[in-house]
């Protein structure tokens, strides 16, 4: 079981009915703990490696940024591993992504080099964006990352465009189009639900609800706290997921995915998540207490969950799964590697790429 | 007492129409509301009604009639026992009531002072594109733009135009009549009222490699999808360091109406053209409109394509050509001459010429540069210009602070400054919002007196 929803003590882990407006809708399925769908033992392992890739990188870029190699912002992912990670697992090559700010992990998650990312958060030439964009700015056509965007919402339209693309070109790719809780209270996001489901777009919204919008909570800032409710008037169905918990996110996004996919439109997927950081590194936190991050981080950590049912189940040992972390680490220390010694980028490169 | 009816206007614009058809003949009794004709322009077709009641005792203009000017009688109306032969010059006046029938515009638009109003298309040179003994025809803005549109939607499946009211109502101001029939709804797309959300969601498609073409209903509107053309649109491609281009055109109305207001009459010229990463144009001559829409259309980059509401209706000659397209970012000599340089743009061009004409009276040779593209800046075409004259004479109508007029005298200063005679002088709309009152509204716009008085003041004379 993972975070509570900030209105009620109840699990956050049953799933919520929004839309009741279509005969088949598949948000009515709940997604209690014992009727999820378990993990095989290469899918714990497969979760357990990203998660831990992610959770090691952005603590190394932490550092980083503590030792002044990284400057500007910087938002770490760090306890919201399992929501990225679970939708992957049930994504296709050509589906897009496209999020905020708090994006290495979505750019892990999709694959993309962590050397190239770590460099760009160096602001260094053999980053994602030669060192031009920042860690906010990053995009990977290859991988179908589509960024990486600093205006809170502004992903929101932009990935339901992606999804007109895919619709337009007849392309059975689905839009995953990730937004905070606090992203969720901008216009555009209602004006971008009207349009996708008017058009029947394939784009699941993935509302990453990690209770604080910056230091503002939930509760203070949005009068509709159930943020899968969120596209009711739209009749858009949405499911609130336990995102603590990989395969309930894998479960969810397996539900939307194909919704979208089956051309019904789009999918309200609101993941009860946690940050254990600071908004930004320059983020104190004072707005909530060291108890309550220490509680989830005790009771609900989603990659501890993952190594506590690998042992469980036999699927691998410590010294497996030591293993597994030496190996993350070695990437994430020839990232940092990379990332401190590379050049910054050329003088030349301020007046390139700015028209093609 | 008889009435004339008149020709009406659907809309200040409209300054001539075609009588297509009469739906009561001669002799007819006729109540107030009876539709008694049918009357088309460029853009739509509507109904005259009767005012009241009588008979209808003369149809002064055959149906079929073409060119028609606004208030020309075209039939007698006698109260009941009134002679029948009641002649029109002796009639009261009244002006039909008209009915839209196939949509219209939104309330705007005729020229707004004398200066804006049209210039003859014969006066126009051809632009230095066209190459000589170029076929020309006849042809109004609007319909310009909607056949670059249509022309590069038959080119490139990836183009499809998207906005308000832009399928099935034709239009706002008509620009895309006829596409939605052409192209069906798939690529003719009506949104809602929601400029951020669908400016953003075009974003989004051109960054998954399709070319949006995305009409505001106006500029004015735009402002509320301002974020998506600039941090979204305009940055993409160097925060990610040359991966992720942005082939789009935001396309529409830009500037002042006429006796819209404030809200609705705002100039974005200056606006756009300050923002590396966009391309900004902003044409006079159906010609450029076409050319250059056409090359903002197949352009990878975004492009703000700023058009004006009353040149849609003003006629050029354009070049009869299968393709026929211009390079953005090159201005145009209008009209050349030796004494002093006009630099404009847009509605602006009216204001320029009709002052050159001015001038000419009084033996001042004025050389009028069309910059047809804002950004990049065609400073050199201007910079050539200005060693030849010694002096220069901006014109917009837009707002003075941080305007086109005042990047030009700065380029002109950093680029010429040894060969100017005189200070540059702008000529710019005032620095107030937009007023209503029509004399307001004259006097906050640019008016050729103006324009020639800079001209003589920097030729000192």
């Amino acid at each position: 079981m993972a975070v509570a929803p900030a209105k009620s003590t109840s699990a956050a882990n049953k799933s919520t009915s929004a839309a009741k407006s279509k005969g088949s809708k598949p948000a009515s399925a709940g997604s209690k703990s014992n009727s999820l769908k378990e993990f095989t033992r290469e899918e714990e392992l497969e979760a357990y490696r990203m998660m831990l890739l992610i959770r090691r990188f952005e603590e190394k870029a932490g550092q980083m940024y503590g030792m002044g190699l990284i400057g500007g912002f910087c938002h770490l992912y760090i306890g919201q591993e399992a929501v990225v990670v679970g939708m992957q697992m049930a994504s296709r090559d050509k589906d897009q992504v496209i999020t905020g700010y708090r994006d290495h992990g979505h750019m892990l998650a999709c694959g993309m080099d962590p050397k190239g990312v770590m460099a760009e958060l160096t602001g260094r030439r053999g980053g994602l964006s030669k060192g031009k964009g920042g860690s906010m700015h990053m995009f990977s056509k290859e991988k179908h990352f589509y960024g990486g965007h600093g205006i809170v919402g502004a992903q929101v339209s932009l990935g339901t465009g992606l999804a007109f693309a895919s619709k337009y070109r007849g392309e059975n790719s689905v839009s995953m189009t990730y937004f905070g809780d606090g992203a969720a209270n901008q216009g555009q996001v209602y004006e971008s639900f009207n349009m996708a489901e008017l058009w029947k777009l394939p784009v699941v919204y993935v509302i990453e609800n990690n209770r604080y919008a910056m230091g503002t909570a939930i509760t203070r800032a949005s009068a509709q706290t159930d943020f899968s409710k969120r596209g009711l008037s739209f009749n858009i169905p949405g499911e609130q997921v336990d995102g603590m918990d990989v395969r309930a996110v894998r479960d969810a996004a397996n539900r939307a995915m194909e919704w979208c996919r089956s051309g019904n439109g789009p999918f309200i997927l609101e993941m009860q998540t946690y940050r254990y950081r600071g908004h930004s590194m320059s983020d104190p936190a004072k707005y909530r207490s060291k108890e309550e991050v220490q509680k989830m981080r005790d009771e609900h950590d989603p990659i501890e969950q993952v190594r506590a049912r690998l042992l469980r189940n036999k699927f691998a040992t410590e010294d497996d799964l030591k293993q597994i972390d030496a190996k993350v680490r070695a990437i994430v220390a020839e990232s940092a590697e990379f990332a401190t010694h590379d050049p910054e980028p050329d003088a030349s490169e301020l007046w390139t790429d700015i028209v093609i | 007492m008889a009435t004339n009816i008149l020709m009406p206007a659907l809309s200040p614009t409209m300054e001539q129409g075609k009588l297509a058809k009469w739906l009561k003949k001669e002799g007819d009794t006729v109540k107030s509301g009876d539709v008694l004709a049918e009357i088309e322009t460029d853009k739509a077709t509507m109904e005259v009604e009767a005012v009241d009641e009588g008979t209808l005792t003369k149809i002064l203009v055959a149906e079929g009639t073409d060119n028609v000017a606004v208030n020309t009688p075209i039939a007698v109306i006698a109260a009941e026992g009134e002679s029948a032969d009641a002649t029109p010059a002796a009639a009261a006046t009244a002006p039909a009531v008209t009915k839209e029938d196939k949509g219209g515009e939104k309330p705007a638009s005729v020229a707004k002072t004398a200066a804006d109003a049209p210039v003859p298309a014969s006066s126009i040179p051809a632009a230095p594109e066209v190459p000589p003994g170029t076929p020309m025809i006849s042809m109004t803005v609007r319909e310009a733009l909607r056949d670059a549109m249509a022309e590069e939607m038959r080119r490139d499946g990836d183009v499809f135009v998207m906005g308000e009211e832009v399928a099935e109502y034709q239009g706002a101001y008509k620009v895309t009549q006829g596409l939605l029939q052409e192209f069906g709804a798939k690529r003719v797309i009506d949104t809602p009222i929601t400029e951020h959300g669908f400016a953003g969601i075009g974003v989004g498609a051109a960054m998954a490699g399709l070319k949006p073409i995305v009409e505001f209903m106006t500029f004015n509107f735009a402002m509320q999808a301002i974020d998506q053309i600039i941090n979204s649109a305009a940055k993409t491609l160097y925060m990610s360091g040359g991966q992720m281009g942005c082939p789009i055109v935001f396309r529409g109305p830009n500037g002042a109406a006429a006796r819209v207001g404030a809200q609705h009459s705002q100039d974005y010229s200056a606006w756009y053209s300050q923002i590396p990463g966009l391309k900004v144009v902003a044409p006079y001559t159906a010609a450029d409109f076409k050319g250059l829409l056409k090359s903002a259309i197949r352009d990878p980059n975004p492009v703000v394509f700023l058009e004006n509401e009353i040149l849609y209706g003003q006629s050029f000659d354009v070049p009869k050509l299968d393709d026929f397209t211009i390079p953005i970012g090159k201005a145009r000599v209008h009209r050349e001459g030796k004494d002093v340089t006009l630099v404009s743009f847009s509605i602006g061009m009216t204001y320029a010429i009709k002052a050159a004409a001015e001038l000419e009276k009084e033996g001042i040779s004025a050389e009028i540069i069309d910059l047809r593209t804002l950004r990049p800046m065609d400073t050199e075409t201007v910079i050539r210009s200005v060693m030849k004259t010694g002096r220069c004479v901006t014109i917009e109508e837009g707002w003075p602070q941080n305007g086109i007029g005042a990047e030009v005298g700065m380029r002109i200063m950093e680029n010429a400054f040894d060969y100017l005679d005189a200070p540059v002088i702008r000529i710019t709309g005032k620095d107030v919002p937009m007023p209503y009152a029509a004399n307001l509204e004259k006097l906050a716009l640019p008016n050729i007196g103006e324009i020639v008085a800079a001209a003589k003041a920097v030729c000192y004379r």
